[in-house]
C-alpha cells in the first residue's frame, strides 16, 4: 500500500543537525574561531565582504565559518542579513588618490610620480608548496622602507590626463548613483548602476568574461594603468547635522585601465578607462571589473558590440551569484506537477503515427 | 516568533514599496511591476518573490497556507511556512478554506477559493515571450506594443508538427484582454481556475524583480485557436486514496517493474475527501448527541 511520504520536518530537523555536525569536524581538533578566519584567510573574508555588498569583516567570517568554507554560500548569508539593515544614507564620495597606499603598481610606465610600490603580493612567488607552513611556526618578519609612502599619489591616468592623451572623467551630475539595491535594474543601464552590478558580481564569471574579451570576443586592448591597494576613510553627511564626519576606514583595491580607441564621429583617438574597484585586497576581481566595465562601454564609444562581455544585459542579468545559485540549483526542488504534465504531453505525442503531421502537411 | 527581526523579516519601508508595487500591479492587470527585490534568507529559485508578497502583506491576524506540488508536506513548503511562523508568528494551517493567505508553488489548490482569500504564486520566469526572446528591453516593448504575434506563431507552429499545442505547464494567458501572462509553471489543468476566480491573484518573481497581479473577478483566457481550442489534462485512471476523477493526480511509481499509481496532488483537497467518506459512520452518533 502506497503511504504518502510525511515527516518532512522531522527530516529537514534532522538533516540540519547531521550539517552542523560535519561542520564541526573532528571534535578533538580546535574549532575555528572567527578571529582566525578574520586574520588568517583574510582573502576569503575580503571576498565575501565584496559579493556579499557588507564591509564587516566579522560578520563576513561568521558567514564563512557557519559555510564550512563554501564562499558564495557565505556570500549569501550575508546578502540576506544585509536586506534587514535600515539605510541611513550614502557617505560621501572616497578619494583613492588620498589612500594610505600599501600596494601601487603601474604597467604602463616604468616608474610613476610616488613610485612603484609591492606591498603584500603572490606575484612572482614560486608556486611551491611550503611545507614548512604545514608545521606552523611564525613567519620572519618584514622589512620596513626607509622613507615613508608619500601622503597623496596622483593616479597615473590623471597625470595622463593632463595632455588629453586619455578621456576625462565623466563629470559628476550631483545627483545620487543608482542604487540596484533599491530600485530594480532596468535597460539601458547607466554606468554607475553597471559598475554597482560589477563589483558585486561573481568573481569567477567577471574573471571568464574579462578572458574572453583578451581572447578576441570583443577586444579591448588594455593596459594596467595602474593598481593600488591600501586604505581610505569614509565620510558621512549626517542630516541632522549638516557636516562630514568620519565614520571609519577602509580596504579598497582600485584598477584604472587604459583601453586604445581609434576614434569615432567626432572623438579623435584616445586611450579610454575602464574601471575596478573591490573592498579588501581583491586585485583579481578588480582587473576583471575594469574590463568588463570597459567592454560594457562598447555601444556608448560607437564601436561594434557583439561578444559576449559587451552585452550589457547579458552580463548584468548572468554576473550575481547569490541569483545564479539558487535558480541552477532550485532543480532540487520536486517537479512532480510540471513532470507529470511533460510526461502526459509526451505520451499523447507519441501514441500519434510517426511521420503523420509531416506526411498529411505534404499532402496538402 | 525570532526576536531582532521586524515582523515578517523585512523592514517596514521595504514592506510598503512592495505594497505599492503590487497596488500597481492589481491597477494593470497582468503587467509585471519592476520592484527592488531583496535577498530573502532563502535562495533565489525557491520562492523568494513569494515570499516577499506573502512577507508585504501579511497581517498577525492571517492563517498562511503554504503548498508545493498542491502539497502542504512537502520539505520547500515546509521550510517557507516555518519561515513565517518564525519571523512572523502567524497561525499556519493545511486547511484551504481557513486560510486567508495560501503561497503557492506550481498549484492552484483543487478547493475553489473564496473572496478575501489571496493567493500568492513563487514565479521563476515572469516573462511570457522569454523563451522566444532573450531580452527585457525588447519584451518590455512587445507587451508595451501588445505585439503578441511571435506567441501565436510558436503555438500555430506546434500545431503544424506535433498536432496539437505542446506545452503542458505555464501556458500563457491573456489577462483582461490586454496583457499577455505567464501563470508561472501551474499545469495548465489549473489555468481555468484563474479566469474570474472570486480570490485576489499576486505573483512574485524575486530573482527576476518583478510582480504582478489578477485582481478578482478578472478574465485570464489560455490562448488558443477556433479550431484547436484550449483543453485541460484528463487521467483515464482515479485517485488511489480518495477516488477523485477530476482532481490532477502525480503518476508514483511504485515498484521496478512497471507499476504506478495515481494519487491527488492536492493533499488537503485528497485529504477532505477521505474524510468525508469516513464521516457517515460517526454521523449517527452525532444525531444521538
Amino acid at each position: 500500500m502506497y503511504v504518502a511520504v510525511k515527516g518532512g520536518e522531522v527530516a529537514i530537523d534532522n538533516a540540519h543537525r547531521l550539517m552542523a555536525e560535519e561542520r564541526r569536524g573532528n571534535k578533538a581538533t580546535q574549532e575555528l574561531s572567527l578571529e582566525q578566519i578574520e586574520g588568517q584567510l583574510g582573502l576569503a573574508v575580503d571576498r565575501v565582504m565584496i559579493e556579499g555588498s557588507v564591509y564587516d569583516p566579522g560578520l563576513a567570517a561568521l558567514a564563512i565559518k557557519q559555510a564550512q568554507g563554501d564562499l558564495v554560500e557565505a556570500i549569501f548569508l550575508l546578502r540576506a542579513f544585509r536586506s534587514t539593515l535600515p539605510r541611513f544614507g550614502y557617505t560621501q564620495p572616497v578619494d583613492t588618490a588620498e589612500m594610505e597606499v600599501r600596494r601601487r603598481i603601474s604597467a604602463a610606465f616604468k616608474d610613476v610620480p610616488g613610485g612603484q610600490i609591492l606591498g603584500p603580493t603572490y606575484d612572482y612567488t614560486h608556486r611551491l608548496l611550503e611545507f614548512a607552513l604545514a608545521a606552523g611556526g611564525n613567519p620572519p618578519e618584514a622589512v620596513t622602507a626607509t622613507a615613508p609612502v608619500d601622503r597623496i599619489l596622483p593616479r597615473v591616468t590623471d597625470v595622463l590626463g593632463r595632455d588629453g592623451l586619455i578621456e576625462g572623467e565623466p563629470e559628476g551630475t550631483g545627483d545620487a548613483p543608482g542604487d540596484i539595491t533599491r530600485d530594480p535594474l532596468t535597460f539601458p543601464a547607466g554606468r554607475d548602476v553597471r559598475l554597482q552590478n560589477l563589483a558585486r558580481a561573481d568573481e569567477g564569471f567577471l574573471l571568464a568574461m574579462a578572458y574572453s574579451s583578451q581572447r578576441g570576443y570583443g577586444h579591448t586592448h588594455p593596459f594596467a594603468a595602474e593598481i593600488r591597494m591600501g586604505e581610505v576613510t569614509v565620510s558621512f553627511v549626517p542630516p541632522e547635522l549638516g557636516f562630514e564626519i568620519e565614520i571609519g576606514e577602509i580596504t579598497l583595491t582600485e584598477c584604472q585601465m587604459i583601453n586604445q580607441f581609434r576614434g569615432a564621429d567626432e572623438k579623435p583617438p584616445q586611450f579610454t578607462r575602464g574601471y575596478g574597484v573591490t573592498f579588501g585586497q581583491a586585485e583579481r576581481k578588480a582587473m576583471a571589473m575594469a574590463l568588463v566595465d570597459r567592454s560594457l562601454r562598447a555601444v556608448e564609444l560607437g564601436e561594434h558590440a557583439g561578444a559576449p562581455a559587451q552585452d550589457v544585459e547579458f552580463i548584468l542579468m548572468h554576473s550575481d551569484n547569490v541569483e545564479a545559485s539558487g535558480f541552477v540549483q532550485h532543480l532540487k526542488l520536486p517537479h512532480y506537477v510540471d513532470f507529470q504534465s511533460e510526461l502526459e504531453l509526451l505520451r499523447g505525442l507519441r501514441s500519434q503515427p510517426l511521420h503523420s503531421t509531416a506526411e498529411k502537411m505534404a499532402a496538402e | 516568533m525570532s526576536d531582532g527581526y521586524n515582523f515578517g523579516y523585512l523592514d517596514e519601508h521595504t514592506k510598503r514599496a512592495i505594497r505599492r508595487g503590487l497596488l500597481k500591479a492589481v491597477a494593470i492587470p497582468g503587467y509585471q511591476v519592476p520592484f527592488a527585490s531583496r535577498e530573502m534568507p532563502l535562495p533565489y529559485g525557491w520562492g523568494t518573490g513569494g515570499i516577499q508578497v506573502t512577507a508585504a502583506i501579511v497581517g498577525p491576524a492571517d492563517t498562511l497556507k503554504v503548498i508545493d506540488q498542491g502539497a502542504d508536506d512537502t520539505t520547500n513548503a515546509i521550510s517557507i511556512r516555518r519561515f513565517f511562523a518564525r519571523v512572523a508568528g502567524v497561525a499556519t494551517t493545511e486547511r484551504t478554506p481557513e486560510a486567508t493567505i495560501v503561497q503557492t508553488r506550481h498549484r492552484i489548490p483543487e478547493t475553489p477559493l473564496s473572496e478575501g482569500q489571496i493567493l500568492v504564486y513563487q514565479v521563476p520566469i515572469p516573462e511570457p515571450l522569454r523563451w522566444l526572446e532573450p531580452r527585457e528591453s525588447e519584451t518590455r516593448k512587445m507587451h508595451a506594443l501588445a505585439d503578441y504575434g511571435a506567441m501565436h506563431v510558436k503555438l500555430y507552429e506546434d500545431i503544424a508538427i506535433y498536432g496539437r499545442i505542446a506545452t503542458s505547464y505555464d501556458y500563457p494567458v491573456r489577462v483582461d484582454g490586454r496583457y499577455l501572462m505567464r501563470p508561472s509553471p501551474i499545469p495548465k489543468f489549473d489555468n481555468p481556475k484563474m479566469d474570474m476566480n472570486p480570490a485576489l491573484q499576486l505573483f512574485g518573481a524575486g530573482r527576476e524583480k518583478r510582480l504582478y497581479a489578477v485582481p478578482p473577478y478578472t478574465s485570464v483566457k489560455s490562448l488558443d485557436f477556433e479550431d484547436h481550442p484550449f483543453t485541460v489534462q484528463s487521467w483515464d485512471e482515479e485517485c488511489a486514496l480518495c477516488g477523485s476523477h477530476d482532481s490532477f493526480l502525480d503518476e508514483v511509481i511504485v515498484d521496478d517493474q512497471g507499476g504506478r499509481m495515481f494519487v491527488c496532488s492536492d493533499t488537503d483537497h485528497c485529504g477532505q475527501r477521505r474524510d468525508a467518506k469516513a464521516k457517515p459512520q460517526t454521523q449517527p452518533q452525532v444525531g444521538a448527541s
